[in-house]
């Protein structure tokens, strides 16, 4: 467990092996406060729908579950993106009745998550491992949460990088997400150094 | 007129991925090669041109509360076609998109041009915008995997280029120098459109 832990986080990271996520990572690094509120609700919403879907896949899409010969399986893409956006509209307003300052500070980022890649990607690959490193609901939660810090330690690093680059005299067409995306490349390439960890 | 503008701003102007920074995440893990980035584009553009088609049909009958689920049911059914097509008819080339076809009903371009343009537009233009979209995606997966299966492995549509003379650069073929090469065509592209280059 501990293995897909570390796994799940460092080696395969959402953002530098799989560039899951990206479109929100380059639109919300710019500062160190949002891209820690939106890195936490990501890891939130993930380490609820990773289990809550490996369920759904398990005990309703899997081949011959609800009946010989009933294979739901091309029904995945559609169940896993309604429990998502359900779940997010849930916690939405779950957080905005029972705490509102909370929801002042994620607010403006729950909708985001939706359509955020990582949640949906997490889903998915969780649907392929399924029987080979996952295989019960306390392997998906830890999958799911290895997923999450993994995106939420990314895009927090980036935004303390692109905090101290305001000061430097990056060529003007590189300026934004010119030098965010060769940044993200270089960082990917650093945290190649983890492939091959076992424990 | 107004159609063609519609149709040539998306191209370079506008282009969704580099101007606008949208659907990075499914667009840089699938440029390897060039045969899986010229399916993938395809089925972008075929998604984003019938759901801008259906939801502009739908606009007037849909009540804004609920849209954002309507939206994402349009598209999780034409990615489940595109998927089950792929599957049927291309299963090597729908193997090596894996996660990444299903990723589709998460890429911002979808979404945003639904929310930005259909539903403000007649069904012509929506499709018109969506197709258009498309192939401004496309057009970014192609030169970013003509530049790695080059480099990469020395190869074109699998066809030797570079002759023997040539050491393949696998470095190519990791993640991260996909995000190097999309940064450096931001940077050539905004070298020559000054008004898009921040302050």
């Amino acid at each position: 467990m501990l293995n897909l832990f570390i796994n799940s986080m460092l080696i395969e990271n959402m953002v530098f092996a799989f560039f899951f996520g990206m479109c929100s990572y380059i639109a919300v690094s710019k500062s160190v406060k949002t891209a820690l509120g939106l890195g936490a609700a990501v890891t939130f919403v993930m380490v609820m729908t990773v289990p809550l879907n490996y369920l759904l896949q398990v005990y309703v899409l899997s081949p011959d579950v609800l009946g010989e010969g009933i294979d739901l399986g091309f029904l995945s893409f559609i169940i896993f993106i309604a429990v998502i956006a359900a779940f997010v509209q849930l916690v939405e307003m779950i957080v905005e009745k029972f705490a509102p300052a909370l929801y002042n500070q994620l607010g403006i980022f729950l909708p985001l998550i939706a359509v955020n890649c990582a949640i949906m990607g997490g889903s998915l690959f969780m649907q392929q491992m399924v029987g080979t490193e996952i295989n019960t609901v306390g392997d998906s939660i830890v999958y799911g949460l290895g997923s999450g810090i993994g995106w939420w330690l990314a895009i927090v690093m980036m935004a303390a990088i692109r905090e101290k680059i305001e000061y430097s005299h990056v060529p003007a067409a590189l300026k934004g997400p010119g030098i965010t995306f060769i940044i993200t490349g270089l960082m990917g390439i650093a945290f190649m150094i983890f492939s091959g960890v076992q424990l | 007129m107004k159609l063609s503008k519609n149709f040539t701003n998306p191209l370079a102007a506008n282009n969704p991925i580099i101007v606008q920074i949208l659907g990075i995440c499914s667009a840089l893990a699938v440029t390897v090669k060039l045969e899986p980035a010229v399916v993938m584009g395809l089925s972008v553009i075929f998604v984003t041109a019938f759901s801008n088609l259906i939801m502009s049909l739908l606009r007037n009958g849909v009540p804004s509360r609920i849209r954002i689920i309507v939206q994402l049911v349009v598209i999780a059914t034409l990615v489940i076609v595109v998927d089950q097509v792929l599957k049927a008819f291309m299963y090597d080339v729908s193997k090596q998109l894996s996660v990444y076809v299903g990723l589709i009903i998460t890429n911002c371009i979808v979404m945003g041009r639904v929310e930005a343009f259909a539903l403000g537009n007649k069904p012509m233009d929506s499709f018109i915008d969506g197709i258009a979209n498309g192939i401004g995606y496309a057009l970014i997966l192609i030169i970013v995997a003509f530049f790695r299966e080059l480099f990469g492995s020395g190869t074109l549509f699998g066809i030797q280029v570079l002759g023997d003379w040539y050491t393949p650069n696998s470095l190519m073929l990791f993640p991260p120098m996909a995000l190097i090469i999309v940064g450096c065509i931001i940077w050539v592209h905004r070298s020559f459109n000054k008004d898009l280059q921040e302050k």
